[in-house]
C-alpha cells in the first residue's frame, strides 16, 4: 500500500488502473477530463493495458461499453453534465441488457445557463436509469468506492451497471492523501469478470437486446428491479470484505456525530466536508446535532436511514437538485421513506450549492438555526 | 408466469421465425396467378422475405406478410391486389 497525495480525479484513475477493464470508452469534458486523461496516460504508458477508444461523443462512450460489455468485456468511462445527459437513451439499455459497466460521474451543473460547476442535477436526473449510484466525499473514497462499485456490478445476483459520482472541482480537483492498495490485494478483492448472460461465443450464439411484447416487458423490468434490490446483500457483504482486506469501513450511509443526536444535517458528496466543521462547531457549543451522509444513493438506503432518524427531532435536507416544480430531488426521497415510519422527525428541505454556489459555515449555522428554531419555510433555497 | 431469460437473452438462433407477424396484417396482397410473369419484381421489395417462387409464379407467405402493400405497388403487371383481411 502506497500513501501519496493526489487529486481526487486521479483517485479514480488509479482505481481504474489496479481493476483493468478490457475496455475504455471516453470523450473529455469539464471537470471529468483530469480522470480520463491520466487513464490515456497510464496506456501510453504502458501501465495500463486496455482498449481505450477515443469516441466522438458521449453518446459514443456509453455505445461502444454497451457494445463492448456486451461481449463480455470489463468496461469503464467517465463524464459529466451534458455528457451524462447525452449519453441517456443508452444508459438504458446497458441497464436494461444488465451490463455491468462502471462510470465515474463528476458531478456539473446542466445548461442551460451554462455552467461548468458543481451541483448534481446530472446524476439525480439519472436515478431511475437502473444504474447503481454511489457519492464520494474524499480522493480515498473516490479510489475506494470505483473498486467497490465494480465488486457489487459484476456480482452474479446483481449484474447491473454503476455511476461513482464525484462533485466536480470541489471534489475532483482536490488534492488529499490517498492510500492506493496494492495490485495484489485488489486482484483478490476484484476477480477477473466472469460474464454470465453476455458474451460472444461462436459455439454458443445468443441474440442480446431482443424485443419484448408487452406480455414480457413488465416480467423483465421486475427481475431488473429485483436485482437493484439484491445489491443491499450483496453490498453488505462487500462492505465487510472490503474493511477485511484494505482498513477501511464503509456503509449504505455514514453517521457522524449521530449518537445522541437530536438534530442531524443529511447530505450528499463534498458538502459533507463542509457539515463535518459545523457540526463539530455546534457539539463544542453543546448542541446536539449530527450528520447522515448517504453515500449509496441507489438503491436507496431506506431501511438504513431510518435507522439512523428514529430519535430525531429534526432533520435538514440538503439538496443540489431541485425538481422543476415541485421540491428537491433527495427532499422527496427521504419524506417518502419516513411515510411507513412511525417516527416522523421534523423534515426540512434546503436547497444549496446549484451551478456551483459555495455553501458556507454561515448558510449552514443558519440552517440549523431554522430547523431548531422551526423558522423560515418548508423548503429554502440557501444563497 | 413466463419463461423468461436474464435480459431477455435469446439462446436459440432463428427464434423469429417462431412469431407470426401475420397476425399483424390487415390488408392482404392476393396474386392473380393468371397474370404474373414471374418477374421477381415483388419478390425484390418485398421488406420481410415473405415472397417465394413456385413455378414462376409469385407465392405469398401469410404467416409472415404484415400486409404492407409494397408488392402489389411495385408489380409491374398490376397483378397483385390488396383486400380487406375477413376474420
Amino acid at each position: 500500500m502506497v500513501k501519496a497525495v493526489m487529486e481526487a480525479s486521479h483517485a479514480a484513475s488509479e482505481a481504474v488502473k489496479l481493476i483493468k477493464p478490457d475496455v475504455v470508452a471516453a470523450y473529455p469534458i469539464t471537470p471529468q477530463t483530469h480522470i480520463v486523461e491520466r487513464i490515456s496516460e497510464m496506456v501510453a504508458d504502458g501501465d495500463l493495458k486496455t482498449e481505450y477508444i477515443r469516441v466522438e461523443s458521449e453518446f459514443g462512450a456509453i455505445s461502444a461499453l454497451v457494445g463492448a460489455a456486451a461481449a463480455g468485456s470489463r468496461t469503464y468511462s467517465s463524464t459529466a453534465s451534458q455528457g451524462l445527459a447525452l449519453m441517456n437513451e443508452m444508459l438504458f439499455v446497458a441497464s436494461g441488457m444488465r451490463l455491468p459497466c462502471v462510470m465515474n460521474v463528476a458531478n456539473r451543473a446542466l445548461s442551460a445557463p451554462i455552467s461548468i460547476w458543481n451541483d448534481h442535477q446530472d446524476s439525480m436526473s439519472a436515478r431511475d436509469i437502473g444504474w447503481l449510484q454511489f457519492h464520494c466525499e474524499t480522493a480515498q473514497e473516490c479510489l475506494d468506492l470505483t473498486l467497490l462499485a465494480y465488486k457489487v456490478a459484476e456480482d452474479h445476483k446483481v449484474l447491473t451497471p454503476a455511476l461513482v459520482c464525484l462533485d466536480g472541482f470541489t471534489l475532483s480537483h482536490v488534492f488529499e492523501p490517498v492510500d492506493v492498495p496494492d495490485q495484489k490485494t485488489v486482484d483478490a478483492f476484484i476477480p477477473p469478470f466472469k460474464p454470465l448472460h453476455a458474451y460472444v461465443d461462436p459455439a454458443k450464439p445468443v441474440t442480446q437486446g431482443p424485443i419484448a411484447f408487452p406480455s414480457h416487458y413488465m416480467e423483465l423490468r421486475n427481475v431488473q428491479n429485483e436485482a437493484m434490490l439484491n445489491s443491499f446483500g450483496v453490498l453488505t457483504e462487500a462492505f465487510k470484505e472490503f474493511a477485511d482486506k484494505f482498513g477501511r469501513t464503509y456503509d449504505f450511509l455514514e453517521l457522524y456525530q449521530m449518537d445522541d443526536a437530536e438534530y442531524a444535517f443529511l447530505g450528499i458528496g463534498s458538502e459533507c466536508g463542509t457539515l463535518k466543521v459545523i457540526v463539530d462547531k455546534l457539539r463544542k457549543k453543546g448542541e446536539k446535532i449530527g450528520l447522515i451522509k448517504m453515500i449509496v444513493y441507489r438503491p436507496f438506503p431506506k431501511e438504513q436511514l431510518l435507522e439512523a432518524t428514529k430519535d430525531l427531532k429534526g432533520l435538514a435536507v440538503l439538496d443540489k437538485a431541485i425538481s422543476v416544480g415541485f421540491e428537491g430531488v433527495l427532499f422527496t426521497e427521504v419524506r417518502s421513506a419516513h411515510y411507513d415510519s412511525d417516527h416522523k422527525p421534523e423534515l426540512r428541505n434546503f436547497i444549496v450549492g446549484l451551478g456551483g454556489r459555495d455553501i458556507q459555515y454561515e448558510h449552514v449555522e443558519n440552517i440549523y438555526e431554522m430547523l431548531k428554531g422551526g423558522k423560515g419555510k418548508k423548503i429554502e433555497w440557501m444563497y | 408466469m413466463v419463461d423468461l431469460t436474464l435480459a431477455a437473452t435469446i439462446t436459440d438462433p432463428g427464434s423469429t421465425i417462431k412469431y407470426k407477424t401475420g397476425a399483424w396484417r390487415a390488408i392482404k396482397p392476393i396474386v392473380n396467378k393468371d397474370d404474373c410473369i414471374g418477374c421477381g419484381t415483388c419478390w425484390v421489395y418485398c421488406p420481410e422475405g415473405s415472397i417465394s417462387y413456385k413455378e414462376k409464379k409469385s407465392i405469398i407467405d401469410y404467416d409472415y406478410c404484415k400486409g404492407c402493400g409494397i408488392c402489389a405497388n411495385e408489380c409491374p403487371k398490376k397483378c397483385i391486389k390488396m383486400v380487406m383481411e375477413e376474420k
